[in-house]
């Protein structure tokens, strides 16, 4: 693009280059009654952005929202999807928690130290805008495959910028999940979450009321940086993306600290009417959102905006995505109270405008106007389009698996070595021991669990969180996929005996223009809301990443899912690994011949091919019900569920992540395999059947156990005890818990030390 | 035992070590921001861990110009206690009150995970709960822990009895596996030569609780309480 200025005339050549279609463009002068100029251009550019507005997904996320309005108890859910930053729901005792998780792809397959660390930064005032203050940080990633020096380069760039912004902040993250897969070369995936916690009658919204009262500019100044990126994130990478190099922020966490502390301050206080922050689409977005949700006007003054460079004009200072900034609206005559505020953290607060009268988002760059748009149709009323769907063609042949041609295995042990040290598999804690996963002193399942857990002081409560989305699932079967995300983020709250309470997710998927991407899309957000509704958890909101493309193609279809779950008493945990020598070990949930998309049948048979599991949503009700209430009534030293790698991988797992290398001694498993005729032994080692859990529990509750199970009608087969110091299963597997730890523990630290 | 924890611009562990003081070991306690010049009379001053200033120039470099800098010299000039953790140790070392300085890990990356550090002192206000070379369970977050100094501070922290905790196995054995971060001698905390300001890398109010994992950082808190009341 050439240089511009203020009085860059419109052509078509710099419409096009915005990213408006002719169509957008009549419908801009329709809505102004003129032609619009250089600035309000770029500001409906990024504000009709598909980053901004969900022009290509809105149809389909409304779906979320039906089926919100169709779950029997929806009156938890305080704030829904798309009414502000994050959602809200209710965990009793006056409390509430806020969270969402939302993409930072595109900046991070460029810069992955600032793009992973200015999306943490986004997500968590996305949390301090609402007035909660944030208590957790998640994060789910994918990768291009690990043995590729540019994966390692980006796996190390990501995860430092995380540790850079999380650490600083001082906000653990506490869990996540990560996975390597040659479709995400050149298009990593970086998805962060933010947990706060908020008193109900404490929530803060996004809106500028009152007439009058002063809008506050509050923290960094305003650069150069990130300048169009909410247009930069609604295109495929190419070659030349990393040209678009200055499109990515720098992150300053310091800085959001103290914006975090003095916005939290500022609650207290009564002269705090709304706050939004300035992400993506910076000024342009903060003004015509606040402005739209209060149905009112704003006015604002270019020429007060602290700027951090010279020469800035109103198109740059609108555009302009500098981190670690608010908009703050404020009581008239309360103007001091928060100037002296900001002052203590020495932040800026500058007066730079007012609630008005009307419905125009009004720019003015020294007394003459430079932008008059109605803040509405700025910020709402941005073009929606219903894309065309068309059934993939590659999943005819991807989801054909002629299991006669899948040889039965001789050596289980060896495989079971293979999949153990499998990056996707193996142990994170290369990674998480760069996250501060225990600052705020509340983190009491460490990141390695099914789901992370902490406890809200002052309360018996905890709150336990998972994400997840195995994307061979919905890529190989995008409907099927989708549910089973869902599911086996609920199963994974459920395992610490937790109630799941609220989702939020973040949609990535390739280029919504082509018509086999846009028919995954649907399919996999159909195949969610089905689980959603079933296991009557509601959605909060989250993110649309579209455009995760590289040369190479588009990635995997990945809805990756946060899950949210409620623990009335902390003190009813339960943790996924083997607790104690002499439990009983039982396997809940029934296995099927189904190792089609297994990591199984990758590893060892290098196929990604045939059907995904199928998840029956009635037996994965049964299952976490009864997970639930004998997590409830105590009787369980362990749930862990299964999911890649089978029953021999949770099995190992259990072992591998106890205090004391507890082994297990799983001597016959002829009643699982005579449940189903014909079950094959790979299926029954290393399937990946749903609604399942491998879980311990202490000999005289081996009775209690059975009878929960019987009350919700669901399969439970002893199948060994927690004994001695290796994994033993039938004659099949024999694996000391150390030679199984070395495996996991080693495979990430010694590819990337290999790299440095 | 009256308490206060000190408040810099980008401390973040400020919170932790008041619940701990007052929630866990029942201790009046308050906050007192970095720009007062006097604070209230207290028996302890903690400075907790976090990013003041943003590690900006170097940890701790910029906070012990803050204005609250002069009472905690004076403070501990006085005799009375001075805990620093973490960044709060990183700032003792700037401000001069301990001897030696803080260099990146070596591995360059930040390590948050338990370590053992065994009791090498345990005739000091910190550590009189302790058995000598009791081994405690106490967890680590930081990316510039690595403590160094010269041989011959070294030699004069040895001879004066001021190395407090090292690093070490489970069962107490020191050496190069159990040293998370490259420090010298496998240094994880140290006191001044009066033995009044105690400086440690691992952060005692992290393992305060059972629920968190180890309580076995009260001790040092009982260590306390039981010298000054």
């Amino acid at each position: 693009m050439p240089t511009l200025s203020s009085a860059t005339p419109i052509t078509p050549e710099l419409i096009a280059a915005h990213g408006i279609t002719p169509q957008e463009y009549k419908h801009i002068c329709e809505i102004l009654g003129r032609e619009p100029n250089i600035t309000e251009l770029g500001m409906f550019s990024v504000m009709w952005s598909e980053h901004c507005s969900y022009k290509n997904s809105k149809p389909i996320l409304k779906l979320f929202s039906k089926m919100n309005s169709e779950l029997p108890h929806q009156e938890h859910l305080l704030v829904k999807p798309g009414q502000e930053n994050a959602g809200i729901v209710d965990i009793g005792d006056g409390l509430a928690v806020c969270f969402k998780i939302e993409s930072h792809n595109h900046p991070s397959a460029v810069e992955p130290f600032q793009g992973a660390a200015t999306g943490v930064g986004g997500i968590l005032r996305d949390i301090f805008t609402m007035g909660a203050r944030p208590i957790l940080l998640m994060n789910s990633l994918r990768f291009g495959d690990l043995a590729q020096p540019i994966s390692q380069h980006l796996f190390r760039g990501v995860v430092a910028g995380i540790a850079h912004y999380g650490n600083c902040m001082g906000i653990p993250t506490i869990g996540g999940d990560i996975y390597f897969d040659a479709s995400y070369e050149g298009n990593p995936l970086v998805n962060a979450m933010a947990l706060g916690i908020i008193k109900k009658n404490e929530i803060v919204r996004g809106a500028a009321h009152g007439i009058g009262n002063p809008v506050y500019y509050v923290g960094a100044t305003t650069g150069r940086d990130g300048l169009g990126g909410a247009a930069f994130a609604s295109r495929e990478l190419t070659e030349e993306s990393h040209e678009d190099r200055p499109a990515v922020q720098v992150g300053d966490p310091f800085m959001e600290k103290l914006l975090m502390e003095a916005c939290l301050e500022l609650l207290h206080t009564d002269a705090l009417v709304g706050m939004q922050d300035m992400g993506a689409a910076g000024l342009t977005c903060a003004g015509c959102e606040t402005a739209s949700r209060a149905s009112t006007g704003v006015e604002i003054d270019l020429a007060k905006v602290p700027l951090r460079e010279t020469g800035m004009i109103p198109y740059e200072i609108l555009l302009s995505e500098s981190q670690e900034r608010m908009l703050v609206i404020v009581k008239k005559g309360k103007e001091k109270e928060v100037e002296r505020i900001f002052e203590k953290w020495d932040l800026h607060a500058v007066n730079i405008g007012e609630v008005t009268k009307g419905d125009k988002y009004r720019v003015l760059e020294a007394g003459k106007i430079a932008a008059e748009i109605p803040a509405k149709a700025l910020a709402d009323d941005g073009p929606i389009y219903v894309r065309e769907e068309q059934k993939p063609a590659y999943l005819k042949d991807a989801q054909k698996l002629d299991l006669g041609i899948v040889k039965e295995l001789k050596d289980f042990t060896a495989v079971l070595k293979k999949i153990l040290s499998y990056p996707s598999i193996a142990s994170k804690a290369w990674v998480w021991e760069q996250y501060d996963h225990m600052v705020r002193t509340d983190t009491v399942f460490y990141p390695g669990h099914d789901a992370a857990l902490i406890r809200v002081k002052g309360t018996q409560k905890g709150i336990a969180v998972s994400t997840d989305c195995n994307s061979l699932y919905v890529y190989l079967d995008p409907f099927e996929g989708g549910k089973i995300a869902v599911a086996e983020a609920a199963r994974n709250v459920v395992c610490s005996g937790a109630k799941p309470v609220g989702v939020t997710n973040c949609l990535n998927f390739g280029n919504p223009m082509k018509p086999e991407i846009f028919w995954q899309f649907h399919q996999a957000v159909a195949g969610m809301i089905e689980s959603c509704k079933a296991l009557e958890v509601p959605v909060t909101g989250g993110n649309v990443s579209f455009y995760n493309e590289s040369p190479q193609g588009a990635i995997y279809p990945t809805p990756t899912i946060g899950m949210v779950g409620l623990l009335q008493n902390i003190e009813k945990r339960v943790p996924s690994a083997f607790q104690n020598q002499g439990d009983v070990i039982f396997l809940a949930g029934e296995t099927f011949n189904e190792i089609g998309g297994s990591h199984y049948l990758m590893i060892e048979h290098g196929l990604k091919k045939g059907l995904p599991p199928r998840l029956d949503l009635k037996r994965e009700q049964a299952l976490q019900q009864f997970i639930l209430a004998a997590a409830d009534a105590k009787k369980l030293s362990s749930c862990h569920d299964l999911s890649e790698g089978g029953l021999a991988l949770a099995l190992a797992e259990c072992c591998l992540k106890s205090t004391d290398d507890l082994g297990a001694e799983v001597g016959d498993l002829s009643e699982v395999r005579e449940a189903l005729r014909g079950l094959r032994e790979d299926a029954l080692y290393f399937g990946e059947s749903q609604s399942r859990a491998v879980i311990s529990v202490k000999l005289q509750y081996r009775d209690d156990v059975r009878k929960l199970a019987q009350k919700q009608g669901i399969a439970l087969y002893e199948i060994g005890t927690v004994s001695g110091d290796a994994l033993l299963m039938e004659d099949r597997v024999h694996l000391p818990v150390r030679e199984m730890k070395r495996l996991f523990d080693t495979t990430i630290p010694n590819m990337m030390e290999r790299s440095l | 035992m009256k308490a206060a924890v000190i408040v810099f611009p980008g401390s973040n562990c400020d919170t932790d070590c008041f619940h701990a003081l007052r929630d866990v070991m029942k201790v009046p306690v308050e906050f007192v921001w970095h720009k007062e010049r006097n604070f209230p009379k207290v028996d302890l001053v903690v400075i907790p861990g976090g990013f003041s200033y943003g590690d900006y120039l170097r940890t701790g470099a910029i906070a012990r110009f803050s204005p609250v800098m002069d009472a905690v010299t004076k403070h501990a000039a006085g005799g009375r206690s001075v805990v620093g953790i973490c960044n709060g140790f990183q700032i003792l070392l700037e401000a001069g009150l301990l001897p030696g300085a803080m260099l990146r890990n070596k591995t360059l990356q930040f390590i948050c995970k338990h370590t053992w550090i065994r009791t090498e002192e345990n005739l000091t206000m910190f550590t009189g709960k302790m058995e000598p070379g009791e081994v405690l369970c106490v967890p680590i977050a930081h990316g510039e822990g690595n403590y160094y100094c010269d041989d011959d501070t070294l030699k004069s922290l040895h001879d004066h009895d001021q190395v407090v905790f090292r690093y070490c196995s489970e069962t107490g054995e020191v050496g190069e596996a159990f040293n998370p971060n490259g420090s010298k001698d496998h240094i994880a905390g140290i006191v001044n030569a009066k033995k009044n300001v105690l400086g440690m890398m691992p952060h005692p109010e992290r393992a305060s609780e059972d629920l968190l994992g180890s309580s076995d950082g009260r001790k040092i808190w009982e260590s306390l309480l039981n010298v000054l009341g």
